[in-house]
């Protein structure tokens, strides 16, 4: 089909409008990126359009729970009878462990009752589904389907049943976008389960792995060693695993050791988490101030309200 | 009137339908070889219907984009703005290579379009990612001769023009 050409699809060379309109397309992209950086207008904006966004997520993520069903369709009944055992006897083995811990756990709230300090080791969890939804970011990002109407809030810890994957990063009504540990802009401060060694493990951009890169020459690390959660700074809760170090030697400036550790989480396949809801005490340093009214103890309905407060504190620490 | 509304939702289906793909997620060892699908469709359309598509619609498809994966405002709406630049440039010239130097020219495009997001973001402070990252522009380019066909074929059964 022969069709005339006219200026617009010129043969060899370009006309001045086109360039000139893509150079006012490229100069509101970028002002447009440069705000976003600035401000995270992104966020807001993702949030108003959440009713768009949402339901595009749960239809992005059909594929991915579609081959899980039909896997657990399709599984042999063998395999299923196998997964079934193992679990029956992880379980029976967890509460053999839990029925030994009630009564560690009674002994620990004793003491440090007496030493008036209020740890709790009891946990408030909410369960949350992983919603399989890629989003570009060189996969360091995980999207749950609970958000702000399910009550969670930025910062909040996620974990699963091996130990800590990441923290809630951004919240839309009833999503929320998970950054993971291994993010080359994450840090978490850990301790050195063997020698109380506390430093911080930062996310390597090679891989899924934590690299602890400021560990002194003097201290004592080996391979195998386990990374809790240090509770520093109040984000993550003491004592949660994190990793194993699986490679030791001195950095390039010969200051430092440098040590690279596999997460304890199933960062990648995992499908249910737990999001953590109350944060730690800090240890270290205090918490960022945050403008908060006066203590609840203070406001006047607690006092009127006091039988209803003290059966609340007693069902905290069971859940 | 309803054949031209019919051809209009093609169009705008083949656009949101690669959007989807862009969220779908592949497991863990073939994600690096995930195509860029917005630019693969838009550079089709862009070839074969030089009426509808515009820099405009690249932005608005590219801006749309960022709202879906969330990452930075603005980044792949640049990236498909001057994807589509180019395209529409040397459009009459594209058009008639035989595939497989249409092939090459949009592995040359694809790699142009990595190469920007590179800059992108390393002024938005990430760090370089691996070697398995320039992957995807040549399994773009290996997809786009069927790509090409599945949208010809579309394209003659709804008489988009």
């Amino acid at each position: 089909m022969a069709r005339a050409r006219d200026e617009s699809s010129p043969l060899f060379a370009g006309n001045a409008a086109g360039t000139l309109r893509l150079i006012v397309y490229l100069a509101l992209a970028v002002v447009l990126m440069v705000l976003d950086q600035r401000n995270g207008w992104l966020w807001r904006l993702r949030y108003a359009a959440s009713a768009v966004v949402e339901p595009v997520y749960r239809l992005a993520g059909l594929p991915a729970a579609g081959i899980h069903t039909v896997s657990v369709a399709f599984a042999d009944r063998q395999q299923l009878t196998q997964q079934n055992q193992r679990l029956r006897e992880d379980l029976l083995l967890a509460n053999a462990r839990l029925n030994r811990m009630a009564a560690v756990a009674q002994q620990n709230l004793r003491l440090k009752e007496l030493l008036d300090t209020r740890h709790s080791l009891g946990l408030q969890v909410q369960l949350a589904r992983v919603i399989g939804v890629d989003l570009g970011a060189y996969r360091y990002r995980l999207t749950l389907n609970m958000g702000a109407r399910d009550g969670v809030k930025p910062g909040q810890p996620v974990i699963d049943a091996h130990g800590v994957m990441g923290q809630v990063k951004e919240v839309l009504p009833t999503t929320s976008v998970v950054m993971l540990i291994t993010d080359p802009a994450h840090a978490i401060p850990v301790v050195i389960e063997r020698t109380g060694l506390r430093t911080i493990a930062y996310g390597s951009r090679d891989g899924d792995q934590l690299s602890l890169p400021d560990i002194p020459l003097a201290a004592d690390v080996r391979v195998g060693d386990q990374l809790l959660t240090s509770g520093v700074g109040g984000r993550f809760p003491p004592g949660f695993p994190v990793g194993e170090v699986r490679h030791v030697a001195p950095a390039a400036t010969g200051m430092f050791q440098v040590a690279l550790a596999r997460p304890a989480a199933d960062l990648d396949r995992s499908t249910d988490v737990l999001l953590l809801h109350d944060q730690a005490e800090p240890d270290g340093p205090p918490a960022p101030a945050k403008p908060v009214g006066p203590p609840r103890d203070l406001a006047p309905a607690a006092t009127v309200a006091s039988p209803a407060s003290a059966s609340t504190a007693r069902r905290g620490p069971a859940r | 009137m309803n054949r031209q509304r019919l051809s209009s939702w093609g169009f705008a289906g083949t656009l949101i339908f690669a959007l989807g793909l862009m969220l779908v997620p592949l497991p863990g060892a073939l994600e690096p070889f995930k195509p860029y699908w917005p630019a693969l469709v838009l550079l089709y359309w862009s070839l074969e219907s030089e009426e509808t598509v515009t820099l405009g619609l690249a932005f608005g498809v590219g801006l749309c984009a960022d709202l879906l994966s969330g990452v930075l405002l603005g980044e792949q709406a640049l990236r498909l703005c001057a994807l589509v630049f180019i395209a529409l440039r040397f459009r009459s010239r594209l058009r008639f290579f035989p595939m497989w130097q249409q092939a090459l020219a949009v592995l040359a495009l694809l790699i142009n379009d990595r190469v920007l997001l590179l800059v992108v973001r390393m002024l938005a402070g990430a760090s370089v990612p691996p070697l398995s990252w320039w992957i995807s522009p040549l399994v773009g380019a290996a997809l786009w001769p069927f790509l090409f066909l599945l949208l010809d074929d579309l394209r003659a059964r709804l008489r988009i023009q």
